[in-house]
């Protein structure tokens, strides 16, 4: 029996804002324990909630990058369940009218296993807006609850059933998380906790209709994880399937040391909410105009920036792809490119030399010491001869290590290139008088050996000759 | 030597003013009339003398100094128990706050502290204001000053005993659904509960959020208006105020006429069906004929869906009352059961010594309401029926200035008299409507009941944001009243 496999994620997202969701604590991560915390989201008694205008405002922006429709009337509810680390035993969430609805997101390039996707369309459900719980750490004897994190505006994107596979989930995440930092909205930095999954996975037999039993995986730390988790959960339904077993609607926790998923609870023991309508805070609607307002700010997405490097740049829709993949890379690129004649070559030193560095040096682009508009500056004087590619290698790594400009280093180093053909003859004359068996051997036809003596050439000028006169001279010389 | 039992907050900033009285005089005088009475009137729960004090030093400090922060600096206002007051304990009446030191001021009481008055204690209530006796407090119940035998009325019953027994100059107490009307008339005190949103609600503990308000309880109506003038405004921390009015309640009521000549007060039929007492009848009818002569216009007006209010009341209080609760769950503070063993216990055992009967029946109750399967038949339909309740009202007001109704239908009845939960609701028919449409209303002493010598009160409603034409109104009826002065001769008759 072959089956079709149906996946939606929900994905929660710690949005990037200098204050709580309804407080005036610092949203900060990192801080000592119960530091960021005041009495409103420590749930005490007679407090109540003051809406973040700008956690609001990042979640519209988040809708409408997902192509959301932005509801004019939203409000918030109360979501009732008692946990320590909810610090009022009800989450102040959106039920019935959440600010965002039916989006979609756009997934293509590369699965988790490296093989290329088609490109396909998976609808956005809802995005919400809530206030995150504290954070609970278990210890043998106690558990310590850190309130820091209670009161993090946290954004809810809910997506249609429409993934079938590991790779479509992982894809789809990528893409979310790459929505996310180019609106500014979060860094879903997943070990911080700042982007969190939850995956419903059912099996169907092959064409068939109805869905079958829905599972829900919790507990997915990593992209990694969700992918092994669902991939794990594929073979475990189907099996029990196959042997004509049944599933129950029930929620599964995924153990990433054993690489297995395991029992958390069944469908009966739910959680009934018992939403209503959040009493302390009025309702929120937003004009046409106020929304075409900010609309008219919406960041640049990813495909539309790479589509701009192409047309623009004249760059391969590779290297624009490779160059939007992280904003900061992007925004890195964006920002040399115009300082630059050729952009097309400092695409390929971004891709070939600097992110391998900084690969090697295990730190992100934005921590390299060289600036853009530096490595601007050295793409343009390998384009117009101040400098040959060997050279600019050498400069690059001097620049790497130490961020000064490369014209510094250049002066410095005394590494600018000889184009004075009357110098470079010199270097050629004597490069063959130090070598007659070569000049021999060329001049029996053995026309190969050219290289050779032009990397003699190179080494009497210490690489400052310029490679393509050294040529022409040797054979100017040489032909006669 | 002032007279505790008459002076008014007007006339105590007026010597204040004049240097014929010190704020620590004041508070040492309250004090020890409270030496005398509060054994047996039992209206407060936390009293900080030395803090007193100190308070009552330094703002006479600050105006022999020329430094005087208002009008009320140096007065002494005492507060339900269940608004927040920096340092202090606030415990709503409960056992579940035990313990519990508020971290913050309310926004009314940093208005207060603000202009020098000095927070005078902390006053019994029921437990989470859910009861109309004070019968529901986890400390001891309130008596009603003028008969120990009775109840002062509640939730804010310690309030309104507070200041009728003379051991407080005025009292902030907060009404839901009549709790600080009722009280105030049972104890012939005045009891405004203004417009849902004039008065921020941070730092009152939420017994129903959409439902609850503050509101002054005093001598007479000129000093409620003086009082709602320093507490009512916009809050940025509590998004559902209203912004600050531009008019002073306090000019308004110096300024208000002599007569009633102009006014159209309505009077709702449905008010007067059943139910309601004789006494009260006829007390309202004698108010309602004192208008007349005043010049009034008597309209008839029809409130059509009052009849379904108790229950909505009873179904969108309890539901957000079982949300609001939810946090009292001994993990931060308050009262944490010793002998548990699992989280669980943990929860149970802590709310289960920690409320008592009245809060757990409403716990329940708004758990069940807003249930999964039963949300539409009861919340949902309840909060229909309050838009509905809401345009009663409005249409109601499109015929009159002013509504009078009874505060409560009967008199202030005996400690233990009303065990029924049920019946004891029906003791808020008359106030509950108002919190529902969200609208004002203020309770006034209309009458003492010769024989027993109980004062019985009289409630004007107004619609959205008409405090001014209440408080005009109600000091006409307060200076044309039969009876001058609601003081109770002696307290209890001791």
């Amino acid at each position: 029996m072959e089956f079709d496999v149906v996946i939606g994620l929900e994905v929660h997202v710690q949005l990037k804002t200098q204050s709580k969701m309804f407080c005036s604590c610092a949203n900060q991560y990192g801080a000592e324990a119960n530091t960021t915390i005041c009495p409103v989201c420590t749930g005490y008694p007679g407090v109540m909630p003051v809406p973040n205008h700008d956690a609001i405002r990042k979640t519209l922006i988040a809708g409408m990058m997902c192509g959301c429709e932005i509801s004019p009337l939203s409000k918030f509810d109360r979501k009732s369940y008692f946990y320590p680390d909810m610090p009022k035993n009800y989450q102040i969430s959106q039920y019935d009218l959440p600010f965002c609805k039916n989006g979609v997101i756009n997934i293509s390039g590369k699965g988790f296993s490296g093989e290329m996707l088609e490109e396909k369309n998976i609808g956005i459900t809802r995005i919400h807006l809530e206030e995150d719980v504290a954070k609970s750490t278990h210890y043998t004897a106690y558990s310590g609850i850190d309130f820091n994190r209670a009161g993090v505006p946290l954004m809810e994107v809910v997506s249609e059933p429409d993934m079938s596979s590991a790779d479509e989930a992982y894809a789809y995440l990528g893409n979310l998380k790459q929505i996310m930092q180019y609106g500014l909205i979060s860094d879903c930095d997943m070990e911080k906790g700042q982007m969190r999954c939850d995956v419903n996975i059912s099996l169907k037999p092959n064409g068939r209709k109805e869905f079958g039993t829905k599972i829900e995986l919790k507990n997915l730390n990593s992209f990694r994880a969700i992918h092994r988790a669902i991939n794990y959960e594929i073979s475990r339904q189907s099996e029990i399937l196959i042997d004509g077993g049944s599933l129950v609607q029930e929620t599964r926790g995924w153990n990433d040391d054993r690489g297995s998923t395991y029992l958390m609870r069944v469908k009966e023991s739910a959680h009934d909410y018992r939403y209503f309508p959040e009493p302390d805070l009025t309702p929120i609607c937003f004009t046409n105009d106020e929304i075409e307002a900010l609309r008219s700010q919406l960041p640049e997405l990813p495909v539309q920036k790479a589509e701009r490097f192409v047309r623009d740049f004249e760059l391969t829709e590779y290297d624009a792809q490779v160059l939007t993949a992280e904003k900061n890379l992007a925004d890195y690129f964006d920002s040399g490119a115009k300082e630059t004649k050729s952009p097309k070559l400092l695409a390929n030193w971004i891709i070939s030399e600097l992110l391998r560095e900084i690969a090697n040096a295990q730190i992100s682009i934005t921590d390299t010491k060289i600036n853009s508009k530096d490595l601007a500056k050295l793409v343009d004087m390998i384009s117009s001869n101040v400098i040959n590619g060997k050279i600019a290698k050498v400069v690059f790594a001097e620049m790497f290590g130490t961020g000064k400009s490369p014209e510094a280093i250049v002066k410095e180093k005394g590494l600018i290139q000889v184009t004075d053909e009357s110098s470079i003859v010199e270097f050629v004359k004597k490069s063959v008088e130090d070598n007659p068996s070569q000049v021999a051997e060329y001049k029996a036809g053995k026309t190969a050996v050219l290289q050779y003596l032009v990397g003699q050439v190179m080494k009497i000028s210490k690489g400052k000759a310029n490679p393509q006169a050294v040529v022409k001279i040797l054979k100017e010389l040489l032909d006669v | 030597m002032i007279d505790l039992k008459k002076i008014t907050l007007a006339e105590a900033a007026e010597q204040l003013k004049d240097g014929s009285l010190t704020s620590l005089e004041l508070c040492s005088q309250y004090l020890k009339r409270i030496d005398e009475v509060e054994d047996r009137v039992k209206a407060f729960v936390h009293l900080d003398r030395n803090s007193i004090l100190a308070e009552a030093e330094k703002s006479d400090a600050r105006r022999r100094s020329g430094k005087t922060l208002s009008e009320i600096d140096g007065i002494t206002i005492s507060v339900k128990d269940l608004i927040a007051v920096k340092g202090e304990p606030c415990t709503c009446g409960s056992k579940i706050l035990r313990g519990l030191k508020s971290p913050y001021d309310a926004t009314v009481v940093s208005k207060l502290k603000d202009k020098g008055v000095v927070i005078f204690g902390r006053n019994n209530m029921d437990e989470f204001a859910m009861g109309s006796t004070c019968e529901n407090s986890s400390y001891y119940p309130t008596k009603n000053p003028w008969d120990l035998e009775r109840v002062p009325g509640g939730s804010s019953g310690g309030s309104a005993a507070a200041v009728a027994a003379s051991e407080v100059t005025a009292s902030l107490g907060s009404d839901t659904g009549g709790s600080v009307r009722q009280p105030a008339a049972f104890c012939g005190v005045v009891g405004l509960k203004p417009t849902y949103g004039t008065v921020s609600r941070y730092g009152l503990v939420a017994y129903a959020s959409s439902l609850d308000q503050i509101g002054p309880l005093t001598k007479d109506v000129y000093d409620s208006a003086l009082l709602f003038d320093v507490i009512t405004g916009k809050d940025k921390r509590d998004s559902t105020s209203l912004d600050s009015p531009s008019i002073s309640y306090a000019q308004s009521v110096r300024n208000a006429p002599k007569d009633l000549r102009g006014l159209k007060v309505g009077i709702p039929k449905e008010y007067f069906a059943e139910g309601l007492s004789e006494v009260v009848r006829k007390d309202a009818l004698d108010v309602i004929s004192l208008l007349k002569d005043l010049g009034a216009e008597i309209v008839d007006i029809s409130l059509p869906y009052s009849k379904y209010a108790i229950a909505s009341y009873y179904i969108i209080a309890t539901a957000e009352a079982s949300a609001n609760l939810a946090r009292f769950d001994g993990i931060r503070y308050g009262h944490r059961s010793q002998n548990s063993s699992n989280l669980n216990d943990l929860y149970l055992n802590s709310r289960r010594e920690g409320f008592g009967a009245e809060v757990k029946r409403r716990i329940l109750l708004g758990t069940f309401v807003l249930s999964s399967g039963y949300y539409d038949a009861y919340y949902l339909k309840a909060q229909k029926v309050r838009t509905l309740i809401k345009e009663d009202f409005n249409n109601a007001f499109a015929k009159c200035d002013v509504i009078l109704s009874p505060t409560s239908p009967y008199p202030p009845f005996k400690v233990g008299e009303i065990t029924d939960p049920l019946q004891m609701y029906l003791a808020d028919i008359y106030t509950i409507s108002i919190n529902l449409a969200g609208i004002c209303a203020i309770s006034v002493p209309s009458s003492i009941i010769k024989d027993l010598n109980i004062p019985l009160g009289i409630q004007f409603i107004g619609p959205t944001r008409g405090e001014e034409i209440i408080l005009k109104t109600a000091k006409v009826f307060e200076d044309n009243r039969a009876v001058k002065n609601f003081i109770p001769a002696t307290v209890g008759g001791v």
